[in-house]
């Protein structure tokens, strides 16, 4: 187990979002503690996601605060986050499609580079270093996801399970503090779940990166997660460890719904 | 530690895809084969003109004016993918910024006789400031939207052409174009090099070759920089594109400007070859033409919109040519069947229609399919 320390990375206070009429997310907070790995659950439309938005900046709650290093990223546009060191896996695989294995993870360095317009025209000396520089912490990321054979394809022909690594890949490659998952095994098979687990604890171990976990699987978020945050038609119902929220009353009725022995009283 | 960086810059005999270092693998001509085809390929551009007719010539000196503008409209349309229609506006801009400051003042139209060293960078930097302080505008829309708003800047700058006329000579009048004299050094005039002598056409065609190749070459590095990754970031995803650090309006705001830079020098290097220009050529029919140059040659490849320039401006001279041995087609007002203009449209609208539905890369991606073929051949795997 690895120990936890209790400073907190990201500390979220009273966030509430709606669109219109619904309300996606009402008055949630929540602290993620450093080099923790902090799962989020709840039924579908509990919004889940929508915190995920919220932090990284695609959409701006209208209440509350997200505290993340000392700054608050509530109203800060996506790459001001991006830059602060927030980095993100989408639900619904979002790579550049027409762009190689390589190039995907090469715009993950995007903010490591910073040689001008000129350099770029020029392909200058300064330009050439940092592209090798960046192409060769690409490549350890690469080696590390062990998708060496794909690295020259475009990612619109890769398969399902291979896009997801280079998703997981392309949000290494950013060097973040803070990494969002969502939903890093959905429609994966047991085996390929397996893998994605063995590389979500391979970079808490080896890159210390605080991670932020949204995922369906619950065996998976029992297994992996120090703490679990539950959310219900956008509401918080229970912030504990994994065992503390599996016996959770509210949980529970959230899961599987009332009691039957309950409205079976009535009717008798 | 340089003994052993050029050690690895070095390839294996006979393994021209082994690469043993990644700025070798990431090096423009990554093989030596790609290196000496281009190298032959400029050379034979360069020779080319010396053994044609002056109207050949001329025509091959739109045939690279084209590419310029096409590849600039490339980097907007193929790698940012922001449709624009907006092509001949821009070049319209540096057709007169050129014609300003280097072209002669004849009664009320303005022309300050400068050289062509300050019009030139001047052609492209006065379109592409115009794109700067327009982007953000066109940044706010994407797809059919921004092709109409695109649209809509090419009448409004119609109209501004007609109506300036101490810079545009007015509708229907035009004025001269920039002279292109390079320090001292007229472009467009004959020559005579050790006896032998050169036609005006020719000197401007070279001029006009120097200046592609530099423009050529810096799109390629452009493109293959971390621009173009995040121009093409922002083409496929763009919010994953935003979350990656990438801003889309300072990334589609680059886009324009340097899609304009190219346009404004494409534009005053055409009105040159063209001799005398009015309001009317930077019209929508321009935008489209280059538009087809980028469908046709293919889309985010720099190869493809030079084989598109070459493609969209010659399909006319040929249909042309062709058109003379079949009878029933005749000029303009010599009835039969279609008059040649007629069928030049339709045969290029044709073959738009058709590349789209059949070769959505192009002229390129047909010379990606021959080298694969012959690649394997003769096994056709």
């Amino acid at each position: 187990m690895v120990e936890l320390s209790t400073d907190v990375l990201l500390s979220a206070q009273g966030i509430s979002l709606s669109f219109g009429g619904t309300q996606a997310i009402r008055d949630v907070s929540f602290d993620v503690r450093s080099g923790e790995l902090f799962a989020i659950i709840g039924p579908n439309g509990a919004g889940k996601t929508s915190i995920f938005n919220c932090i990284s900046g695609v959409y701006h709650p209208q209440q509350g605060s997200i505290d993340f290093r000392g700054e608050n990223l509530v109203g800060q546009p996506p790459e001001d986050i991006a830059r602060l060191g927030v980095a993100r896996m989408f639900q619904n695989i979002e790579l550049f499609d027409n762009l190689t294995v390589l190039d995907n993870l090469m715009l993950g360095r995007a903010l490591h580079m910073n040689y001008s317009i000129a350099s770029a025209f020029l392909f200058s000396r300064k330009a050439k270093r940092q592209e090798v520089a960046n192409r060769e912490v690409v490549e350890r990321i690469i080696d590390f996801l062990d998708i060496e054979s794909h690295r020259s394809f475009p990612v619109g022909m890769l398969p399902y399970g291979v896009k997801k690594r280079v998703e997981l890949g392309r949000a290494l490659a950013m060097d973040p503090t803070l990494l969002l998952l969502d939903e890093p095994v959905a429609g994966m098979n047991s085996e390929e779940t397996e893998d994605m687990a063995r590389f979500i604890l391979d970079v808490r171990a080896e890159m210390g990166v605080t991670m932020i976990l949204v995922e369906h699987d619950m065996g998976l978020v029992m297994d992996l997660a120090d703490r679990v945050l539950v959310l219900d038609f956008g509401e918080r119902i229970a912030l504990g460890t994994p065992a503390e929220v599996q016996a959770d009353p509210n949980v529970i009725r959230a899961y599987l719904g009332e009691e039957l022995s309950d409205a079976g009283k009535e009717t008798r | 530690m340089t003994t052993a960086t050029k050690e690895s810059l070095r390839t294996v005999k006979g393994r021209p895809q082994l690469f043993t270092s990644y700025a070798r693998e990431m090096a423009i001509f990554n093989t030596r084969v790609k290196r000496n085809w281009v190298i032959a390929g400029i050379i034979a551009m360069a020779v080319i003109p010396f053994f044609l007719q002056r109207d050949m010539v001329a025509l091959l000196t739109t045939v690279l004016i084209f590419a310029i503008g096409g590849i600039g409209l490339n980097v907007l349309t193929g790698y940012a993918g922001q449709v624009s229609l907006g092509q001949a506006f821009f070049m319209g801009v540096g057709a007169y910024t050129a014609a300003v400051l280097g072209g002669e003042a004849q009664g009320d139209v303005i022309g300050l006789g400068l050289d062509m060293v300050i019009w030139l960078p001047l052609a492209g930097l006065v379109p592409a400031l115009v794109a700067f302080v327009l982007a953000p505008l066109a940044a706010r829309v994407r797809g059919l939207y921004l092709a109409i708003l695109t649209l809509g800047l090419v009448f409004i700058g119609e109209h501004i052409f007609k109506e300036a006329k101490p810079i545009t000579g007015g509708a229907g009048v035009g004025r001269a174009p920039a002279d292109p004299v390079f320090l001292g050094f007229d472009l467009f005039s004959n020559q005579t090099i050790l006896g032998y002598r050169i036609d005006r056409f020719t000197v401007f065609y070279v001029a006009c070759l120097v200046i592609f190749v530099v423009m050529a070459f810096g799109a390629r590095n452009f493109v293959r920089s971390r621009f173009g990754r995040n121009f093409a970031a922002v083409r496929d995803r763009d919010v994953a594109a935003e979350v990656m650090g990438v801003s889309l309006l300072r990334t589609k705001s680059l886009a324009f400007t340097v899609s304009s830079f190219y346009a404004g020098i494409s534009g005053a290097l055409l009105s040159i070859v063209i001799g005398r220009i009015s309001p009317e050529t930077w019209n929508i029919f321009l935008s489209i033409d280059f538009l087809a140059v980028v469908f046709i040659g293919g889309l985010a490849t720099i190869s493809g919109s030079i084989m598109g320039a070459v493609f969209v401006v010659m399909l006319p001279k040929l249909v042309n040519t062709l058109t003379g041995f079949i009878p029933g087609f005749g000029g303009i007002g010599e009835g039969g069947l279609l008059n040649v203009f007629e069928l030049q449209s339709i045969i290029f609208g044709l073959l738009i229609i058709l590349f789209l539905i059949l070769e959505p890369r192009g002229l390129y991606g047909l010379w990606l399919r021959l080298r694969n073929y012959f690649k394997a051949w003769p096994f056709s795997y």
